[in-house]
């Protein structure tokens, strides 16, 4: 234990000539942080670092039939944004990332009522709305299918009983990126019930107290206590949410299909990239989607860090 | 205050009708799901609906295992999740310690950039990663399903803010007592950070458990899938066969449902943990 013998003589015993030597060598802690932070290191380097400026080469060259690649300049993205599958690819992430987005205030409404004082059953409520975020999409996403189907699924059914015809849930272009956002909703309300639960036990019991002293009612106590107190946490599931939107691909794959007719017309941007890149071979083009795609996500949330200064408040 | 409480009360009842009526929406496609597992086709396809079915075909269940390679791939879900989980708790809580505790040249530098790679997303990168793993030959194979998921930013950042948040006496103590980097790691530092480790450990395994995207690109061979891509093309084929495609996702499904009754209150706060530090 030289370099902790060192430390200290840093601050307890500057009389020691030899300390003082040590000290200089022994600035840092040696080869040891290397030995932790080497496997890491390793990894996100071969994986993640390597891999981001490869993507970028990739962008600007064409793959050939036998693998290799020609560099043909910007041609990827002049032929992207000449495409019309990538306007409608964004149109309907942005789509899936407003419903995704709606149903924040949803998991606002369900956590406050959650988190009220003397409320029975909260663990088993919890439960019941947390267990469809541990699940495996690939295997929920297999009942979604058979509830929206159009001729036999529950939804239409429940639907026909009140008088209202039901659409081909996801065979219908709009709809179907609709519907499966739905899903998208069902999947993470359970965790943003959370996170919002938890901002909502950090806001102290006083703060209402001198509300209904001040005789605010209880809506005005939420217009003016909780949700400015919530805001954080409000903020950092907005950026959660928008990111995770943009990047959707799994449930769009496993309920509405590549094999689907409408697929072209449902499709988002990670879908437009993966069907480029792996199942017609295009990773050229691919990889200008994924720059493009890297540039929205990134331009989303610089913009909802500039809008925060508005609306979110921390305390 | 009686009056607040009281009128708390009232307005309760409400509270418990919408999480009641809200929590049943939340279940149903999984009771739905469990229903139709023991259907027969025409039951689930009849109108008007049947919410229960009139035997207990439990020959879906064993009819569907045995129409893919359901315990292949089960064995491949199972090690990829183990691996990927064991892996990331023992780098990221090395690395987060690391980056909390140690002094080393360039590290804020270093740190910087693995929080500015966490922002990119990671499908960007998927044909890159594609390409490392096809070039060391690791295609369709347990070392190329498992190789890009060993280490964790995410998982790294959230063990620091961990360790940066732990006292810094007993580490103390334990260099006066003479203890090296690694006895202070593993005796001291780590056991403090238990709560940390297991809710990264949860949040790996379940996400290694439902991972799709990467293991689709990975294997294509129907033996080496995992469950979660296996599902999916198991669905392709028997298009619609409902009743044992209901048996086996939930199947599937089965392992996460009992780990997260077991642990539930870890799994939850390990997951508002991460989400509030991450």
């Amino acid at each position: 234990m030289t370099v902790s013998t060192a430390d200290r003589a840093r601050s307890a015993a500057p009389a020691r000539p030899t300390a003082t030597t040590r000290r200089r060598r022994n600035r840092y802690d040696g080869v040891t942080p290397w030995v932790f932070v080497a496997p890491t290191l390793a990894g996100v380097g071969l994986f993640y670092v390597w891999p981001t400026f490869q993507s970028f080469y990739f962008s600007f060259t064409e793959w050939g039939a036998f693998g290799g690649t020609t560099w043909i300049g910007t041609a990827n993205y002049t032929r992207l944004f000449a495409d019309p599958e990538l306007l409608v690819a964004l149109g309907n992430t942005v789509l899936y990332a407003v419903v995704a987005l709606a149903g924040i205030p949803l998991a606002v409404w369900l956590a406050g009522l959650l988190n009220r004082p003397g409320l029975r059953f909260r663990s088993l409520f919890r439960v019941l709305f947390f267990l469809p975020v541990v699940t495996v999409p690939a295997a929920v996403s297999v009942v979604w299918k058979l509830l929206y189907n159009g001729d036999y699924g529950m939804i239409n059914y429940a639907l026909s009983i009140v008088g209202i015809d039901g659409p081909y849930w996801l065979q219908t272009p709009v709809v179907a990126v609709v519907a499966v956002g739905i899903v998208g909703i069902w999947t993470s309300l359970g965790f943003n019930m959370i996170i919002l639960g938890a901002g909502l036990q950090a806001i102290p019991d006083d703060l209402y107290e001198a509300a209904e002293l001040d005789g605010a009612s209880r809506f005005q106590q939420l217009v003016h206590v909780t949700v400015p107190l919530l805001t954080p946490s409000i903020f950092f599931l907005t950026v959660m949410s928008a990111i995770g939107a943009f990047k959707v691909f799994d449930l769009i794959f496993l309920m509405i299909g590549n094999t689907s007719p409408v697929i072209k017309q449902t499709q988002t941007l990670v879908f437009f990239f993966y069907s480029k890149g792996f199942m017609v071979n295009d990773k050229g083009y691919a990889a200008a989607i994924g720059i493009v795609l890297l540039l929205i996500i990134a331009a989303v949330t610089f913009v909802q860090f500039r809008l925060q200064r508005r609306w979110v408040h921390y305390a | 205050m009686p009056s607040r409480a009281g009128a708390r009360q009232g307005s309760n009842l409400a509270a418990y009708v919408v999480l009641g009526v809200g929590g049943f929406m939340m279940v149903f496609p999984f009771l739905y799901q469990l229903s139709a597992s023991f259907m027969t086709n025409a039951e689930v396809q009849s109108i008007p609906k049947q919410l229960l079915p009139g035997d207990l075909r439990w020959d879906n269940y064993v009819n569907g295992i045995s129409s893919f390679p359901f315990w292949d791939q089960l064995r491949n879900t199972a090690v990829f999740s183990v691996i990927r989980t064991a892996s990331q708790v023992l780098f990221c809580s090395m690395a987060g310690y690391a980056f909390a505790r140690m002094r080393f040249p360039l590290k804020n530098v270093t740190f910087a950039l693995l929080l500015s790679i966490l922002m990119i997303p990671g499908e960007l990168l998927l044909i890159s990663q594609y390409q490392i793993v096809q070039n060391l030959g690791w295609l369709n194979s347990m070392a190329g399903l498992v190789a890009p998921g060993l280490v964790s930013l995410f998982g790294t950042f959230m063990m620091r803010q961990f360790f940066l948040g732990l006292p810094k006496e007993l580490e103390e103590a334990g260099r006066i007592d003479g203890a090296g980097p690694a006895t202070i790691f593993f005796r001291i530092m780590l056991p403090l950070a238990l709560p940390g480790v297991s809710a990264l450990a949860v949040i790996t395994f379940i996400d290694s458990w439902g991972a799709f995207l990467w293991p689709l690109i990975v294997a294509s061979r129907s033996e080496d899938m995992t469950l979660a891509v296996g599902i999916a093309s198991f669905t392709g084929e028997h298009q619609t066969f409902y009743p044992q495609i209901m048996a086996v996702s939930l199947l599937i499904m089965l392992p996460m449902i009992v780990l997260f009754i077991a642990l539930q209150r870890r799994v939850i706060s390990g997951l508002a943990f991460a989400g509030m530090k991450g």
